[in-house]
């Protein structure tokens, strides 16, 4: 067993959290058993979505093969530094997310709730990075996906297919990061609530997993889609 | 000798919670209580239900392509009128629908519902979830609340796409092929339905693997290290992984395919720079591999009845496990041999090479199965007339796929009937039929009744006679140029329809049969002795039907899966099933 010991947090007296009380489920030998197959579990499904958006880098990288041109051209409309920005918020995030995990292990519930609460700000900035600065001008200029494209200063008859696939990957992309969103804030609730601590914090730790394959899918994200011209 | 004296319904132990098909009182407690159940037994059973409702259906679509495939479309004179005829669909048309149509749509929902719904999750989520934690000497499956939520899922994906047919169907085939499927005006939403059901069943087939992979790995009981596992497990661990990892690549395609079709992405539409094959591509690295998911628990369920019922141990049990994983990994290496006709020579030659490579370990398998079968005690019960039944249709199956993989021949045979009859040959003939064997083999373990075994046969015979006459006139068919999925055809071809067409009557009544043997069996059924067949698995230490939480104390394995010549078969009453008397040793 580890021999991590508390070394800072709460001290005190009263009834037992949640956390302090857990029991391991009817099915299996221990808790130590349970604990690993829930990671084995949650890398699993990491291994489906890195799948999941390899069929988008796949699809990028035939069309940018077919339409080289548009598709250099296509980086030249996304401003690398609001994606650069959204890289920092996410990888800040990514930081306090594991920051929120070690504080549990050592049994430092303010400070992991003050981490996870970080984690949620930052993945709220970037959907707001996102929406406002990168999604609603573009669209309203006609910058539009597929027959929904009405951009009059297009400079390659491809810039749609470039867009489609814009939209689609940061789309899918923006869509975990809102799942995350309610996942953290579950994580928020429930840790307020006293279920984390030394001995149970799997489901932090699965959450923090599938939070970092969010943010690194957005890392290969980002130079594909603003930095290569 | 050891043997334990139980039934259906009580338990010779004290303290049980009694078999998991105790009545919790009323028919709402039962109800409710197996509509939250996580207990993977139910859950197993109610995947059976759901499965089969589903087989039902996609077989009623069978039999209306084959209805109206009895003759062909032709234009007559008739009192001086020129006259349709032979359009026997067609009298469910709607106005404004051309029979045709209605015979498109027939064939794609049998396609759809079989492969989507029925034979994809088929003998994984319903017998796998069932005996996986059962073989293992597990409580339950790793992730219980998981396996139920797959259920659910998996039940509301279905209704999404069965939606697309109540409306009046969608006719783009299974596969959902573009340009066809993103441009056929009139199927504006079913498509969308159809394309967001199989998204949504996606989700029910990664939970399932996903929890099998962690079962496998994290839940075998003591003493059973990876090579004690029986063979069955091997083969759902490596279905697992091909669920897992295949799927996600479905689920981005269908949602391309959605965008597309709702916004016109273009990534797979040649009018704005799209291409089409790159839809096939990405649609067979996912329903190449899943092949594979189809057809790998059945191997697994033959390497179970096969050495069961022929009282010996299988030959080459590693052969046999790692033949399962090798499939498992050359299946996500031979998509393309789908789409040999547009594709370039290089990129054929090579699929098709890596697509025979595929013969080597199934055929390791088909080898040691016979190999097992030499100098056993076979005992010619139904499941073995199943799993005999496997290996002969299976082989064919197995032998016809040869000419399509290689090049020169595929460019004749490709989408003729001769690939109908093939795939049909693999998927009926091989899952199927072993699906049906496990049942056969499993029903006195699921239900704790046994079946009348002169009717079951009498089942099988429909069912492999059927099924034969079915389905072998179609390579003939194939060879001489009969395209498939089309309504009509030339009249030389008719008397080789009408053969079809009768064996998919016989196969109907062979499906009948067992039917009633079931439910005759369900309700009349002689109870079932915890191992009525004297088999090694640890399943068969449980009582039949099982406990709640499957076995009273925590098995500990001291002997193989398959150790039928040195180890006496636990909970077994010879009196009830007789053994040869002497099993044959080496």
């Amino acid at each position: 067993m580890s021999t991590i010991q508390p070394t800072r947090g709460e001290i005190r007296t009263g009834p037992m959290l949640p956390h302090e009380t857990v029991q391991k489920g009817h099915h299996w030998r221990t808790r130590d058993d349970e604990f690993d197959a829930g990671k084995l579990g949650m890398w699993l499904f990491l291994a489906t979505e890195l799948l999941l958006f390899s069929g988008l880098f796949c699809g990028y990288a035939v069309m940018r093969l077919l339409y080289p041109e548009a598709f250099a051209n296509g980086s030249h409309y996304l401003d690398w530094r609001w994606g650069g920005l959204n890289t920092l918020v996410l990888l800040v995030s990514s930081y306090t997310m594991a920051a929120a995990i070690r504080h549990t292990q050592v049994g430092d519930r303010a400070r992991a709730q003050m981490a996870l609460i970080v984690t949620w700000l930052c993945a709220l900035a970037f959907l707001l990075v996102k929406l406002f600065l990168e999604y609603i001008p573009k669209w309203s200029e006609g910058k539009r996906p597929g027959v929904l494209f009405d951009y009059p200063y297009a400079q390659h008859e491809m810039e749609p297919m470039w867009w489609s696939l814009y939209y689609a990957s940061t789309g899918i992309h923006a869509s975990h990061v809102i799942i995350g969103m309610g996942l953290i804030g579950w994580l928020i609730y429930r840790n307020a609530k006293g279920w984390y601590g030394p001995k149970n914090y799997l489901a932090m730790e699965n959450i923090g997993l599938y939070w970092h394959i969010v943010d690194l899918i957005w890392i290969f994200l980002f130079p594909l889609l603003y930095l290569i011209h | 000798m050891s043997t334990i004296d139980t039934h259906a319904g009580h338990s010779s132990h004290g303290g049980h919670h009694g078999s998991y098909l105790t009545s919790k009182g009323s028919l709402w407690a039962d109800v409710a209580n197996w509509a939250t159940t996580v207990d993977h037994k139910k859950i197993g059973v109610m995947y059976l239900v759901a499965l089969l409702t589903l087989f039902f259906f996609g077989g009623v679509m069978a039999l209306a392509v084959r209805v109206e495939l009895l003759e062909p479309t032709r234009t007559v004179e008739v009192a001086g009128e020129m006259v349709t005829t032979g359009q026997r669909l067609g009298v469910l048309a709607p106005d404004g629908v051309s029979p045709n149509n209605i015979y498109n749509r027939a064939m794609t929902l049998h396609g759809a519902i079989m492969t989507f719904m029925f034979i994809v999750p088929g003998i994984p989520a319903s017998l796998g979830n069932f005996f996986l934690p059962l073989m293992i000497g597990a409580k339950d499956v790793a992730f219980p609340r998981l396996n139920l939520a797959s259920w659910y899922v998996y039940v509301f994906g279905s209704l999404f796409a069965l939606a697309s047919a109540i409306v009046g169907g969608i006719d783009t085939g299974w596969t959902l092929y573009t340009p066809y499927s993103t441009m056929t005006d009139a199927d504006h939403w079913r498509v969308v339905a159809m394309t967001t059901g199989v998204f949504i069943m996606g989700f029910a087939s990664i939970m399932t693997g996903l929890n099998f992979v962690v079962t496998v790995h994290k839940l075998r009981a003591p003493g059973m290290g990876w090579f004690d596992m029986p063979l069955f497990v091997w083969a759902i661990y490596a279905t697992a992984i091909i669920q897992v990892l295949a799927t996600p690549v479905v689920g981005i395609t269908v949602l391309m395919l959605i965008f597309e079709r709702l916004f016109n992405f273009g990534l797979f539409d040649p009018r704005i720079g799209g291409d089409p094959v790159l839809f096939q591509h990405f649609f067979w690295f996912y329903s190449h591999p899943v092949v594979y998911i189809m057809i790998l628990p059945a191997f697994g369920i033959i390497s179970e009845t096969i050495t069961c019922h022929a009282r010996k141990k299988i030959f080459g049990y590693k052969a046999v496990a790692f033949a399962s994983l090798g499939i498992a990994a050359v299946s996500f290496l031979v998509w393309a041999h789908h789409m040999f006709t547009s594709q370039g020579e290089l990129t054929a030659a090579i699929f098709s090479f890596l697509t025979f490579l595929v013969a080597v370990p199934t055929a390791i398998k088909v080898f040691n199965w016979i190999s097992t079968l030499y100098k056993g005690s076979i005992v010619f019960n139904t499941t073995m007339h199943y799993t005999l039944g496997f290996l002969f249709l299976f082989t064919i199956g197995g032998l016809t796929g040869l000419p399509l993989a290689t090049l020169s021949t595929d460019m004749h045979l490709h989408d003729s009937y001769y690939v109908v009859a093939h795939f049909h040959y693999v998927m009926f003939g091989g899952t199927v039929i072993a699906m049906l064997a496990g049942m056969h083999h499993w029903w006195p373990k699921m239900f704790g009744k046994m079946y009348n075994e002169p009717a079951a046969k009498l089942g099988f015979w429909l069912v492999f006679l059927g099924f034969n006459l079915t389905f072998f006139i179609q390579f003939i068919m194939g060879a001489h140029g009969m395209p498939r999925r089309y309504a009509s055809y030339p009249d030389e071809f008719q008397t080789m329809h009408i053969i079809s067409t009768f064996g998919s009557w016989m196969l109907l009544a062979g499906f009948l049969v067992h039917l009633f043997t079931f439910i005759h069996s369900l309700i009349q059924g002689k109870p079932a002795t915890a191992n009525p067949w004297g088999g090694m698995t640890l399943e068969w230490l449980a009582e039949s039907p099982p406990d709640e939480h499957n076995f009273a104390k925590e098995p500990i394995v001291k002997h193989g899966p398959y150790d039928y010549d040195t180890v006496v078969p636990p909970n077994y009453d010879p009196a009830d099933y007789p053994l040869p008397e002497k099993p044959y040793t080496h």
